[in-house]
């Protein structure tokens, strides 16, 4: 009943119908507005101020409370009018890793000649983010969501208000912006040894560890020889680590889904192909992913670590559009 | 987020308005609480410059308790209008001590709202209206600075915009003013304080007291005449009678309510009388008072008493007949009160009287042979007389000689009694000045007088002044003529300097106007604005008619002025009528993107509407000209009006 009650709320007086794209305009249609517990008290205020003015018959009395009166009338127009007509549109956002907070900004355009202030942008009223958009500017307002689940993270319904200029009013718009957040796996601890690139390749042994050129650190796992044990980072304090050298241009390191082992749990494998992506990057190596379904060829940089993330985030998720992890 | 701490600079803001607000109450409060809310704001500005922490609950507990208990000391009770005011200006300023958070930051906006409204019960005077006004201001301004998120650098904006959210106030506020329907008179019992401090004539009358009276220039009433203003000999404003005499002074005794008998030997006089709250019953009229205004009742010795004490300002019609028989068929009863007079006091006078008795049979020559005796002899007017003893008429006329109105009028009283002749005193006003601003009179305090009547037969009540034998002047030109220029008189009633008079009768013309239409705006005035606007006996229902519709009304006038400027207004002719232009195309279901050029979006539409191609080049090609090109020629902008015109889709 009451979840019956509130969809219809939230399709006819609300006008939710799922995510927005473009510029949501806060027309008139779209801002909110009930007094504060606040305005009740200054309501009570005057309602005794009133029975004063009358017992006592203080002509002054009168004219004050109604001047205050009008005045609560008019500070309603005043907080509607902090809002109305704001353009709002979502900018890009950055992916972030499960159990981190996914950081959503809205960009808020003042076209009018008005200067706005006090504006709150809130998820769930427990983080609060104000900005001021003076007139003919824009600002931006960022609020961080905890993005709990790997995948592609919806901001859902985000609340933007203002309770000024009196805090008598709280006007506030509801926003559903098209905007998503990559969430990729959480990344397993680190430590784990990343698999040997010849096993894979069935190539020489060293191959990809070669001497040559030197490429980076990684972490030690104990077949690594002695030999390319980073001593100096040791003596610092920062762990065995393993000299790493890039031999060859065509080394192929693959992180295999099997190569993990058979009982593992879907996630876990997922975090620690993560923390192998991630440390793969880290030491500059190129690298391959083979998942279930999934195969991207070997590569190396930023754009490669993003893609195999990706890939890892969205690893039997479908493409929902409506899907709203936050919900 | 209410919870918030609230910042130095709103504290100070706070503080400052608060005493602001307060300020007018320190001379009216002991001197002790005073000094305890300057210290506690003080010590909260400290607290709040050096982030000390605040004071512990027990100190501030221990604070209330003392200063509750030094309050019932010293009114006796912590009730009533002025108790009440010292304690909340101590709890206030201890709840400024104690403010943390935004919502203890918004209870005290309230609460100096709130004290605003107690400056009322004190003074509703225009000066006193104007600083109340810049309070609510300041106050308003406090309260727009806790909603900042990020407080603009300096004060200007706050301050600007609590103007203009008062500004707006103001028509809805006079709306609301004018039809709220009004109730007269208090909903509960008032402290008994709550009209004190407010001078006028008392129903006693002892030597000095009159005078004492005529050293206030407050305003006791204001006149309105109809017609003509009549002569200075005839403007004796009939107030309390006095009949019963103990000791040195006189008292009222008690009313006898009742038609008085009377024949008019004049046109009645019209006036309007707008009465100074006194706390006293009695209403003034001139001699003698042919109409009895609503809710009063008339005694047999012509006083007018209302239902309540005056506790605001009274406004009534008047009617007078300056030539009035009355009292002729005097009761025997109330004749022989008149002759009363306190066993073995002022044994020399009655012996004079009984010779003058003895002298002269007629009571016509004996008064006239005292008054004589009066002008004649070395008798003086003044402010400042003598202190009398225990036989305070004997005292003065045989040993002083130098009185004011009360003991001329209570020695000839006594001296007519005596004489068997009955007599009683009646205190009121004589004169008035004229403001010819305005043209009404006004009657101070200062012009308090009192006179004699004797009954004298076939002619009943006959008004005798003995203060106009003494000095004639009093009559005539005023108090400041009549008495010695040493004698302390209040400066604006001498009126030596005629500039002080000016701005002192346009101050008054202003002030009461003020209180004609602000602070006498009541029940009576409301009802009478409203039939001279058709709508007679207004009822709660059509007052809540008006008052709904009247707002919305206004609610609908001023929004728009209050939403204007949240759009960006394109003035540019040539733009507007591109923008027009799109969107047509857009209702069309073909609209441009936001990122999308004028050329690119042609280019489009000739793809996905071929049909339209040629009008959108044309116009496209016309606007990109007309925008980016040199100089805009006005026939190519009308051509482009025209086209767009007739562009349909």
């Amino acid at each position: 009943m009451y979840a019956a009650l509130k969809q219809y709320l939230d399709r006819w007086l609300f006008q939710l119908r799922g995510p927005q794209s473009g510029v949501i305009v806060l027309v008139q249609r779209r801002v909110f507005i009930l007094p504060t517990r606040q305005g009740i008290v200054f309501g009570a205020v005057l309602v005794l101020m009133l029975i004063g003015a009358i017992n006592y018959g203080l002509s002054l009395g009168f004219v004050l409370t109604f001047l205050l009166v009008a005045m609560g009338f008019n500070a309603m127009i005043y907080t509607f009018r902090n809002l109305a007509n704001l353009r709002l549109s979502a900018t890009r956002t950055q992916p972030v890793f499960t159990g981190e907070k996914a950081h959503f900004t809205v960009c808020i355009d003042n076209p009018g000649e008005a200067d706005r202030y006090s504006i709150g942008l809130t998820k769930d009223r427990q983080e609060v983010t104000f900005v001021d958009v003076p007139a003919r500017r824009l600002a931006f307002a960022s609020i961080g969501i905890p993005a709990v689940r790997r995948g592609l993270l919806r901001p859902g319904r985000l609340t933007l208000f203002t309770r000024y200029p009196l805090g008598l009013y709280y006007a506030w718009a509801y926003l559903e912006l098209d905007t998503q957040c990559m969430v990729y796996p959480r990344p397993a601890p680190p430590g784990l040894p990343l698999p040997s690139a010849e096993s894979n390749a069935g190539q020489g042994a060293q191959r990809g560890q070669g001497r040559e050129d030197f490429a980076g650190l990684r972490p030690y796992h104990p077949s690594d020889s002695p030999r390319h044990i980073a001593w100096k980072a040791a003596a610092r304090g920062q762990g065995l680590l393993t000299k790493q050298f890039s031999g060859r241009a065509d080394t192929e390191l693959w992180l295999d889904w099997g190569q993990l082992p058979p009982h593992m749990h879907v996630e876990d494998r997922l975090s620690h192909l993560t923390r192998w992506v991630l440390d793969a990057h880290a030491l500059g190596m190129g690298f391959g992913l083979r998942i279930p379904g999934k195969t991207i060829p070997p590569g190396a940089g930023v754009a490669q670590s993003a893609r195999c993330l990706e890939t890892l985030a969205l690893f039997e998720i479908p493409h929902d559009p409506g899907h709203d992890q936050s919900a | 987020m209410t919870q918030a701490t609230i910042s130095l600079r709103n504290t100070l803001w706070l503080t400052a308005a608060l005493a602001m607000v307060a300020a007018p109450h320190a001379v009216r409060l002991p001197w002790w609480v005073t000094m305890l809310a300057v210290v506690l704001a003080l010590w909260r500005v400290y607290v709040g410059r050096t982030r000390l922490d605040l004071p512990r609950k027990w100190l501030l507990l221990m604070v209330v308790v003392g200063a509750t208990a030094g309050i019932y000391l010293k009114y006796r009770t912590i009730f009533g209008r002025d108790a009440g005011v010292a304690l909340l200006i101590i709890m206030l300023a201890l709840k400024v001590l104690e403010t943390r958070t935004q919502r203890d930051a918004v209870l005290l906006i309230f609460l100096a709202y709130f004290l605003v409204i107690t400056n009322f019960l004190y003074s509703q005077t225009v000066p006193t209206a104007l600083y109340m006004l810049i309070c609510v201001w300041v106050i308003t301004a406090g309260m727009i600075g806790l909603n900042y998120m990020q407080p603009p650098r300096g004060y200007q904006n706050q301050l600007r915009t609590a103007g203009l959210l008062l500004a707006q106030s103001a028509p809805l506020m006079l709306v609301l003013f004018l039809f709220f329907p009004r109730v007269s008179g208090p909903l509960w019992g008032l402290p008994h304080d709550a009209y004190s401090g407010v001078t006028g004539l008392s129903d006693t009358m002892s030597p000095g007291s009159i005078a004492e009276l005529t050293l206030s220039d407050a305003v006791a009433f204001r006149v309105e005449f109809k017609s003509a203003v009549p002569q200075p000999q005839d403007l004796y404003w009939r107030g309390p009678v006095m009949w019963d005499l103990h000791g040195s002074t006189w008292n009222i005794g008690r009313y006898h309510f009742g038609e008085p008998h009377y024949r008019a030997l004049s046109e009645p006089l019209e006036y309007v009388v707008t009465l100074e709250p006194h706390n006293k019953p009695w209403l003034f009229a001139l001699d003698l008072p042919g109409k009895v205004p609503p809710r009063t009742k008339v005694t047999s010795d012509l006083q007018l008493v209302a239902n309540r004490p005056v506790t605001s300002r009274a406004r009534y019609d008047m009617t007078s007949h300056l030539e009035a028989r009355y009292g002729v068929d005097e009761h025997p009863l109330v004749l022989r009160r008149a002759l009363q007079l306190p066993s073995a006091s002022n044994p020399r006078t009655v012996a004079f009287a009984r010779k003058l008795r003895e002298k002269f049979a007629d009571d016509g020559r004996l008064m006239r042979e005292v008054l004589s005796m009066f002008r004649k002899e070395n008798f003086f007017y003044t402010l400042s007389p003598p202190l009398l003893g225990n036989h305070p008429v004997d005292d003065f006329l045989f040993e002083t000689r130098k009185g004011f109105c009360e003991h001329y009028a209570s020695a000839f009283a006594v001296l007519m009694r005596a004489a068997g002749i009955p007599a009683r005193i009646v205190t009121g006003y004589l004169g008035g000045e004229l403001n010819p601003l305005g043209n009404y009179m006004i009657v101070r305090q200062s012009d308090a007088h009192a006179w004699t009547e004797v009954w004298v037969r076939d002619q009943g009540w006959v008004r005798v002044d003995p203060t106009a034998a003494v000095s004639p002047e009093r009559v005539q030109s005023g108090i400041a003529a009549a008495v010695p220029r040493t004698d302390p008189l209040p400066l604006f009633v001498r009126g030596d300097y005629a500039w002080l008079r000016q701005v002192r009768l346009t101050w008054d013309s202003l002030a009461n106007t003020w209180n004609q239409w602000v602070l006498g705006y009541n029940q009576e005035r409301q009802h009478r604005l409203l039939s001279n606007v058709g709508i007679d006996d207004a009822t709660w229902r059509s007052l809540a008619i008006i008052l709904v519709g009247a707002t919305c009304l206004i609610l609908i006038v001023l929004s728009p002025l209050m939403l204007r400027k949240l759009r960006t207004t394109v003035s540019d002719p040539v733009k507007l009528a591109y923008l027009r232009f799109c969107g047509k195309l857009k209702r069309k279901g073909v609209p441009r993107d936001p990122a999308e050029g004028p050329t690119d979006y042609a280019a489009r539409l000739s793809r996905i509407r071929p049909d339209l191609a040629p009008a959108v080049a044309a116009i496209t090609r016309l606007y990109v000209t007309l925008r980016y090109g040199a100089d805009p020629d006005p026939a190519g902008i009308r051509e482009l009006q025209q086209q767009v015109r007739q562009f349909s889709a």
